[in-house]
C-alpha cells in the first residue's frame, strides 16, 4: 500500500516536473501581419545593414504596403553558419565567403547546393579585399608583405578556422608567397614565418581590430579593407595608416536566401526582393559608403578615390575554389595546422 | 516524515531532465563515435597542449589561490580593522558578477595600454594574451572558493589547542605548522579543488584576456568552440567528454575528502 | 598561563598582523576591487549622458528584459527543486545518497561551453530530438527556452547546494515534533522547516539569480545572438565590445556589476541576519 502511494507520488512529481519543463519551453507566439525577416550575418556588416535595411524596408512598405522589420544577427563567419545548420532559422544568410553558405547547403539542405546562382556576380553584391593597417607614421615602415616577417614586427590576424575574414587574409599571404618565391613550399614557408609573428589569433575578424586599435597590440593588422577604413574613421582619425600590398585578393562575401526556412516563415518573396536590392544604385552607394567595393560600375566611378586599384588573385581561379581551398589550408590536419600545430 | 515519494521523485525527474538527459547524449554522441575517433581527436596534440594549458593554468590559479585565499580567511577570521565587513563582501564578488564582464574589466587592466599593463610592459611583464592572463583571470574566479571553504573551519577552530600547543612551547610556526594547519588542510583542499575544477572550465573570463593561439594560449573550452564553428561536432564533443571525466573525477574526489574529514570529525 | 600570555602565544605580535592585513588587503584590492573600478571608470569615461544614451538604446533595453525574464523563470524553478532535493536528501536515508549529491553538483564543475554544447547536441537541427521540434515547428535551440534550458542547467545546484549542509545540521527533530503534535506534512514544512531555512534559502537564491543573469559561455553556445531577441545582457556587452562601442559595453557591464553589487549587500545583510538567528539558537 505504501509502496504504490510511493509510487503514485514519484510519478505526480515526474509529470510535474515536465510540465513545468514544456512551461519554460513555451515560446511566445509572433504576430502574423508584421513580416520579420532574419539576415544572419557576419561581423563587419553592423554598419552596412543598418544602413540597408531601412531603405529597404521603407521601398517594401511603398510597394506592398507591408512593414518588414528585420532581426540581425552578427558573429564570426564560421560560427553563424554553424548556427544556421544547427537551426536558427535565418530568412537569409550574408556571410563573409561562400564556402560558409556551402557548408549549410551541404549539411542542412536548407537551399539548393547552386545557390550562388540565384544572384548576379557569383552571389556577391559587394567586394572588398585586404590590406594592412599600421600605426600612425607607420613606426616599422611596413610596404609589403615581405615586411611583415621582419624581426620585431608583430602582426594581428584572426584565427582562420574561424574567420572568414581570416582565411581571405591567409590565402593573400599565400598568394604573395607564391608569387614571391615562385612555389606552394616558397608560399607555405613565408605564412609559416608570418603566424609566427602573431602574438594573438582572435577568433573573428572584430576581435582582431579591437586588440589592434585599443588594446594596442601588435604593428599591423591584416584586415578587410572595409574594416581598415572603418576603423579609421570610427576610432580616431590620423591614429593608423592603410597600406595596399603588391598582391591582395578579391574577397568575395556572398548572400543568399535560404530557401526552406523563408518558405517556411512565408518570407520566400521579400527575403529574394531584400537580397536584390542590394544590387540596386541606391544600395550599392550604401555599400560604397558603407567601405565595401560596389559592384556597379557607375557608382565605383563616384568613389574610386577611396578603392585604389590593386592586383588581386582570386580564389576560383588561384585556389581552385573554396571547396579545395578550405580542405587543402584549412581543415582539421590541413596547412593551417601544420605551420600552427607542432611549433 | 511525509513527502518523500514527492521530493525524492522531483529531485530524481528534474535531476533527469534537466541534467542527466542532457549529459547522455553527449556521451552517447561520444560513443557513436568508434574509439579510434575519440582518441585522435579527444587527444591530438593540439588539444593536449589545451588541456595542458586548461588545467595547468586552474592549477597554478588555485594553488596562488590557496595560500593567498588562506592569508584573507586568516586575517577576516582572526584580525579587527576597519571596513571588515565591506572587504568580507568584496571577497564574494567573482561569484556574483558575470564572468564576461570580468573579462573585459581585467583586459582594460592588463593590456599593454592599460591600467595596470602599462606599468609592466616596460619591465618586459607581458600579462594580457600570455598564459599569465589566464592565470590572473582564474585567480580572480577562484578565490572565493578557497576563502568560502576555509573560513568557517578556521572559526570553528578553538584557541584552547593553540593554547595548549604554545603552552606545551611550540614556537607559533610549529604551532601553525603543526597544529591549524592539518586541521584546515581538507578544507583548503576542497577550496582549492573548487577552484580548479572550476577554472578548468572557465571561458567568459578568460577569452578575452588569452591570446587565444593554438597549442600557446588557447585554453580547452575555446577549443570546443572553435571545433563547434568549424562543423566538427565531434571534435567538439570528444573533447568535452575528456573535461567532463576530469572534472567529475574531481568532483568525486572533493566529496571524498569532505566524507573522510566528516568521518575524522566525527560528525 | 595569564590570560595575556596566552593571547600572546595564539596571536601574532602587531607588526605581524599589520603585515598579514596589508598584504590581503593589496591581494584582494589589485585582484577584486581594481577590475570592479575598472568597469565604472570605463563606463563613465565620456560622461553621464553616454552612459545613459548607451543604456537606453532599445537593444539594450530588450538584453536588460530578457535577462530578467530567464533569470525570472529559471530561480524560481531552480529554487524549488533545491528545496525537493535537500528536503530528500537531509529528511530521510535512502542507498545512493551521496551518488545523488555529486550528480547534483555536477552541472557546476562542467564547462559553461559543454553545458551549451549538450543542448546543441541535444535539440539543434541534426540533435536528437531536432528534427521532430523542427517538424513540429518548435523552437527551443536558438530562442528564449534554449537560453533558460541552459541557464537552468548552469544555476542547477546553487539553491540545494546551500540547503542541504544547513538543513542536515539543523536535523529533523522540529519537524518530527510538530508531525506528533498533529500537523501535515506541508503544515510541518511552512510553519518548522521553512522559517529554520529561509536566510539560507534566500543565500542560495541570490547567488542563482546572480549566476543565471550573468552566464556568459553557456547562453552564448545555445543563443543565436540576434539582436532585441536572443540577446541576454552578457552577450550584448559582447556584442558592444565587438562594434567598438567601448562606453556602451562598460555601461551595460557597469549595471551588471550593479547587480553584482546589490548581491552582496544583500548576502552581507543576510548573513548578520543568519548570524543573529543561529546565535540565539546556541
Amino acid at each position: 500500500m505504501i509502496r504504490r502511494a510511493f509510487i503514485t507520488r514519484m510519478l505526480t512529481a515526474g509529470t510535474l516536473s515536465a510540465g513545468l519543463m514544456l512551461a519554460a519551453c513555451s515560446g511566445k507566439p509572433s504576430n502574423p501581419d508584421a513580416i520579420e525577416l532574419t539576415n544572419v550575418s557576419y561581423d563587419p556588416t553592423r554598419e552596412l545593414y543598418q544602413d540597408i535595411n531601412p531603405a529597404f524596408a521603407a521601398l517594401w512598405k511603398q510597394k506592398t504596403g507591408k512593414d518588414v522589420t528585420f532581426k540581425m544577427s552578427h558573429g564570426g563567419s564560421g560560427k553563424q553558419s554553424r548556427a544556421i545548420i544547427d537551426g536558427l532559422s535565418a530568412d537569409v544568410a550574408t556571410l563573409a565567403l561562400a564556402y560558409d553558405i556551402d557548408a549549410i547547403a551541404a549539411k542542412s539542405k536548407l537551399l539548393p547546393a547552386d545557390w550562388q546562382k540565384a544572384l548576379p556576380d557569383n552571389s556577391a553584391p559587394y567586394t572588398s579585399t585586404i590590406v594592412f593597417l599600421v600605426r600612425k607614421g607607420n613606426p616599422k615602415a611596413i610596404r609589403d608583405w615581405a615586411d611583415l616577417i621582419k624581426p620585431g614586427v608583430e602582426v594581428i590576424t584572426p584565427n582562420p578556422k574561424t574567420g572568414g575574414g581570416a582565411r581571405w587574409n591567409f590565402l593573400a599571404a599565400w598568394a604573395y608567397g607564391r608569387t614571391a618565391g615562385g612555389s606552394e613550399a616558397a608560399a607555405e614557408s613565408y605564412v609559416k614565418q608570418l603566424f609566427a609573428h602573431v602574438p594573438v589569433l582572435d577568433s573573428g575578424a572584430r576581435g582582431a581590430t579591437t586588440t589592434f586599435v585599443e588594446r594596442g597590440i601588435g604593428d599591423v593588422l591584416i584586415s578587410w579593407e572595409n574594416e581598415a577604413l572603418l576603423a579609421q574613421v570610427k576610432l580616431g582619425k590620423g591614429k593608423f595608416e592603410i597600406i595596399t600590398p603588391s598582391v591582395s585578393i578579391l574577397a568575395e562575401p556572398t548572400v543568399a536566401v535560404i530557401t526552406e526556412n523563408a518558405k517556411k516563415h512565408g518570407n520566400a518573396e521579400v527575403a529574394d526582393a531584400y537580397l536584390r536590392f542590394l544590387y540596386t544604385p541606391e544600395a550599392q552607394t550604401a555599400i560604397a559608403r558603407n567601405f565595401y567595393r560596389p559592384r556597379d560600375p557607375k557608382v565605383a566611378e563616384q568613389f574610386k578615390v577611396q578603392f585604389p586599384a590593386m592586383t588581386l588573385v582570386s580564389v576560383d581561379r588561384d585556389f581552385g575554389g573554396w571547396a579545395k581551398a578550405q580542405k587543402t589550408y584549412f581543415d582539421d590536419g590541413g596547412v593551417f595546422d601544420r605551420i600552427t600545430g607542432q611549433k | 516524515m511525509p513527502g518523500f515519494g514527492l521530493t525524492f521523485g522531483f529531485t530524481l525527474s528534474w535531476l533527469g531532465l534537466i541534467v542527466l538527459i542532457p549529459l547522455a547524449t553527449i556521451l552517447l554522441k561520444a560513443a557513436g563515435m568508434g574509439w579510434q575517433e575519440f582518441v585522435a581527436v579527444g587527444l591530438s596534440p593540439r588539444a593536449i597542449a589545451s588541456y595542458r594549458l586548461s588545467f595547468g593554468t586552474a592549477a597554478a590559479a588555485g594553488l596562488v589561490n590557496a595560500v593567498l585565499g588562506l592569508l584573507v580567511a586568516w586575517v577576516l577570521v582572526r584580525y579587527r580593522f576597519p571596513g571588515k565587513r565591506v572587504v568580507s563582501a568584496l571577497v564574494d564578488l567573482p561569484f556574483a558578477l558575470p564572468t564576461a564582464v570580468a573579462g573585459i574589466a581585467l583586459t582594460a587592466l592588463y593590456a599593454p595600454n592599460g591600467w595596470i599593463g602599462q606599468f609592466l610592459e616596460p619591465i618586459g611583464i607581458k600579462v594580457a594574451f600570455t598564459p599569465i592572463g589566464i592565470i590572473i583571470a582564474l585567480i580572480f574566479v577562484g578565490l572565493p572558493f578557497v576563502v568560502r571553504s576555509v573560513e568557517p573551519v578556521l572559526a570553528d577552530l578553538g584557541r584552547d589547542v593553540e593554547e595548549a600547543a604554545a603552552t606545551l612551547g611550540a614556537s607559533r610556526f610549529q604551532t601553525f605548522n603543526r597544529v591549524i594547519m592539518p586541521a584546515i588542510g581538507p578544507a583548503l583542499l576542497t577550496g582549492f579543488a573548487l577552484a580548479f575544477a572550476r577554472g578548468v572550465g572557465e571561458y567568459g573570463s578568460v577569452i578575452f584576456i588569452s591570446g587565444n593561439m593554438p597549442g600557446r594560449t588557447e585554453i580547452a573550452p575555446l577549443l570546443i568552440v572553435t571545433q563547434l564553428e568549424q562543423y566538427d561536432f565531434n571534435g567538439a564533443t570528444a573533447i568535452a567528454v575528456v573535461m567532463m571525466l576530469v572534472s567529475f573525477t574531481i568532483l568525486l574526489l572533493i566529496n571524498g575528502i569532505q566524507a573522510a574529514s566528516r568521518r575524522r570529525m566525527g560528525i | 598561563m595569564s590570560r595575556e600570555t596566552a593571547l600572546r602565544a595564539t596571536s601574532e605580535g602587531r607588526l605581524w598582523q599589520a603585515l598579514l592585513i596589508g598584504g590581503a588587503l593589496a591581494f584582494l584590492g589589485i585582484f577584486l576591487a581594481l577590475p570592479l573600478i575598472a568597469v565604472f571608470a570605463e563606463a563613465f569615461k565620456t560622461g553621464l549622458g553616454a552612459f545613459v544614451l548607451a543604456v537606453q538604446t532599445p537593444d539594450a533595453l530588450a538584453s536588460i528584459r530578457l535577462t530578467l525574464f530567464i533569470a525570472a523563470i529559471s530561480v524560481p524553478l531552480n529554487m524549488i527543486f533545491g528545496i525537493a532535493a535537500s528536503w530528500a536528501i537531509t529528511k530521510f536515508e535512502f542507498s545512493g545518497k551521496a551518488l545523488l549529491i555529486t550528480l547534483i553538483d555536477l552541472p557546476f564543475s562542467i564547462s559553461p561551453v559543454v553545458s551549451g554544447l549538450i543542448f546543441v547536441l541535444l535539440f539543434g537541427a541534426n540533435g536528437v530530438v531536432g528534427p521532430w521540434l523542427a517538424a513540429h515547428d518548435l523552437k527551443i535551440i536558438f530562442a528564449v527556452p534554449g537560453i533558460v534550458l541552459a541557464t537552468l542547467f548552469i544555476t542547477f545546484p546553487f539553491v540545494a547546494r546551500e540547503l542541504i549542509p544547513l538543513m542536515m545540521e539543523q536535523g529533523k527533530s522540529e519537524e518530527e515534533a510538530a508531525l506528533s503534535l498533529g500537523a501535515n506534512g506541508w503544515q510541518t514544512f511552512w510553519y518548522v522547516t521553512l522559517p529554520n531555512i529561509r536566510w539560507g534559502l534566500l543565500y542560495g537564491v541570490l547567488l542563482c539569480n546572480a549566476r543565471a543573469m550573468g552566464e556568459f559561455g553557456a547562453v552564448s553556445v545555445v543563443s543565436g545572438h540576434i539582436r532585441g531577441e536572443t540577446n541576454t545582457m552578457p552577450l550584448h556587452v559582447e556584442i558592444l565590445y565587438n562594434e567598438y562601442d567601448f562606453v556602451g559595453a562598460f555601461a551595460v557591464a557597469s549595471l551588471l556589476a550593479l547587480l553584482a553589487l546589490v548581491t552582496l549587500v544583500a548576502k552581507s545583510v543576510l548573513e548578520w541576519r543568519f548570524d543573529m538567528n543561529s546565535g540565539a539558537g546556541h
